[in-house]
């Protein structure tokens, strides 16, 4: 029996759309999202009368404040949408995990043309006081008690996935040296490209001297290695690749998506720490494609805190396993001039927490060769792009080119 | 603040939620021992708990004591007021002596911040707070 037919490559991103992006924009949800859409729905040639599909992650009434973005019943009746297909969910392989369903609904006819996005308003919400969470609960009366997952980590003060990543860098500073001077480089390169994209929201200089001076938050994770929360919605258009031809601007080939989680899916419990489930889904991923990891022109690997970038670039195979350290140390390989340009935008620690969708949008913008001053030389043909950590991973590649 | 320079944990501690399936691991300590779900078919040990064996599928688990000995997997110094009030603390995520698959994320304590160390050998002491005695480990210090 030969091998089944890779659907996710009848798929193309044939439009992106960004909203403003920002601190404390003071503006609606559901105003930033249609913004993003109507974007997206216009870079892709279409009229949201061809729109048929909608998804985002993770759906309304997820997480604390200003986290989850509006609904896509919210979406649909906005833009008064006529759907053949909707989705809206937190359980899978990471944030991509809207993008990839998008891509299987138009691989098997479900839809045509499908809008999927994500909306944050952190910003806003920190301001409101709306992430004080645990803290005021403790001020006030009768703090409630966790069932669930939450039970194993709360009442140790392990409340944030700071802390949890702090332990997956300081199990690789364990088993392969790893330093606080290499890991920099992640923040230190994120600042740097930052300076060449006008919407990213930290744009001066940032010196190896800054990043050790920054205040711990939980050790060895100082405040740079955190990314930035920010308001903004970004959107795409997932269409059929037939559809491909069509657009006026380049459209996005999708060659494979990387979905698989073989360890326990749990931040205390999952085989090694050092990879987590990026290993599974990088290496389901790889299983999908003749392309080799030396054929990626550009990476744009999700650093909602700069360790994880760092785990995505060794189980991606873009360096040696445990190398990441040595690697983008001094910053020249991960250049936007180097071999493996990353996180070309800022990533999200710089131009701000659009958490994994402002990676695939900035993936999109290089292939398209519309980066600007931050254009990597050579415009790629391959981009590699994965969201998320720990036991929550998804990653994919895009071509500039059909498959 | 204790003499170690760091504190025990956070200033509020969130308590668990106690239930049929998690008031055995969560009272444990009462009598000073810690446990765990155990197959009475396999042998394995079984955490968080489950309804049956995840190795054997047998539905044949029941909490049994363990040596309460474990070593640092990991470990981080938290330094951010999530929880206002709170001075350093030490997280730690402890794989017990029985089994490699059973951990636990716990509090380490009585072992200064700048001392702790991945592979470091510990031992469970309990904190009770309400109805809950929340294992935390430290250095071992018995033999």
């Amino acid at each position: 029996m030969s091998a089944p037919e890779r659907l996710e490559r009848r798929s193309i991103i044939s439009g992106i759309g960004q909203s403003d992006v920002g601190r404390r924009l003071g503006r609606g949800e559901l105003d930033l999202t249609v913004d993003a859409c109507l974007s997206a729905v216009a870079d892709a040639g279409l009229t949201r009368d061809d729109i048929d599909g909608l998804a985002t992650f993770p759906g309304a009434g997820i997480g604390t404040g200003g986290f989850a973005g509006p609904s896509t019943p919210e979406v649909q009746d906005a833009l008064r949408l006529k759907l053949n297909w909707h989705d809206g969910g937190l359980e899978g392989p990471g944030q991509l995990r809207a993008v990839f369903a998008a891509c299987l609904a138009v691989a098997a006819g479900l839809a045509r043309h499908v809008l999927v996005y994500r909306t944050v308003t952190e910003s806003s919400a920190q301001g409101e006081g709306g992430r004080q969470g645990i803290g005021a609960m403790a001020g006030g009366r009768g703090i409630p008690r966790f069932s669930g997952v939450m039970q194993w980590t709360l009442p140790y003060g392990a409340v944030s996935a700071a802390n949890w990543l702090a332990m997956i860098a300081q199990r690789r500073m364990f088993e392969y040296g790893l330093t606080r001077e290499q890991m920099a480089w992640i923040a230190l390169n994120g600042r740097r490209n930052a300076a060449r994209n006008p919407k990213a929201i930290y744009r001066d200089p940032m010196s190896l001297e800054d990043y050790l001076a920054a205040r711990m938050i939980s050790t060895p994770l100082c405040l740079y290695d955190c990314d930035a929360p920010c308001d903004g919605s970004t959107a795409v258009v997932v269409s059929r690749a037939e559809y491909a031809p069509d657009t006026p601007n380049p459209a996005c080939h999708v060659n494979a998506i990387g979905t698989a989680i073989q360890g326990r899916p749990s931040w205390d419990q999952f085989d090694d720490m050092t990879t987590f489930s990026a290993r599974d889904a990088a290496a389901s991923m790889w299983a999908r494609t003749e392309l080799r990891p030396g054929d990626v022109d550009v990476a744009e690997l999700y650093d909602g805190f700069s360790i994880l970038t760092m785990v995505w670039l060794e189980e991606l195979g873009l360096c040696g396993k445990g190398e990441s350290g040595p690697f983008i140390e001094g910053g020249s390989r991960i250049a936007l001039d180097g071999p493996v340009p990353l996180n070309t935008s800022g990533g999200q620690l710089s131009a701000g927490r659009l958490h994994g969708f402002g990676m695939l949008h900035e993936a999109c913008v290089q292939l398209r060769g519309e980066g600007g001053d931050r254009q990597v030389p050579v415009t790629p043909e391959v981009a590699a792009v994965a969201a998320g950590g720990g036991p929550i991973a998804g990653c994919m590649l895009l071509t500039r080119g059909p498959s | 603040m204790s003499a170690s320079g760091a504190a025990r944990g956070p200033a509020v501690r969130v308590l668990p939620r106690l239930d049929d399936t998690n008031r055995f691991f969560w009272t444990s300590g009462e009598d000073g021992r810690l446990r765990f779900l155990r197959c009475s078919a396999c042998h394995h040990y079984v955490h968080p708990p489950s309804p049956r064996c995840p190795y054997c599928l047998e539905a044949s688990l029941a909490p049994e004591p363990v040596s309460g000995r474990g070593v640092v997997h990991s470990f981080t110094v938290n330094h951010q007021q999530w929880i206002p009030g709170s001075d350093d603390y030490v997280i730690g995520l402890v794989t017990m002596a029985e089994q490699d698959d059973v951990r636990l994320t716990t509090n380490l304590v009585d072992c200064g911040p700048d001392d702790v160390r991945i592979g470091m050998a510990v031992e469970v002491t309990f904190e009770q707070a309400d109805d809950v005695w929340l294992p935390l480990f430290r250095p071992v210090t018995s033999q």
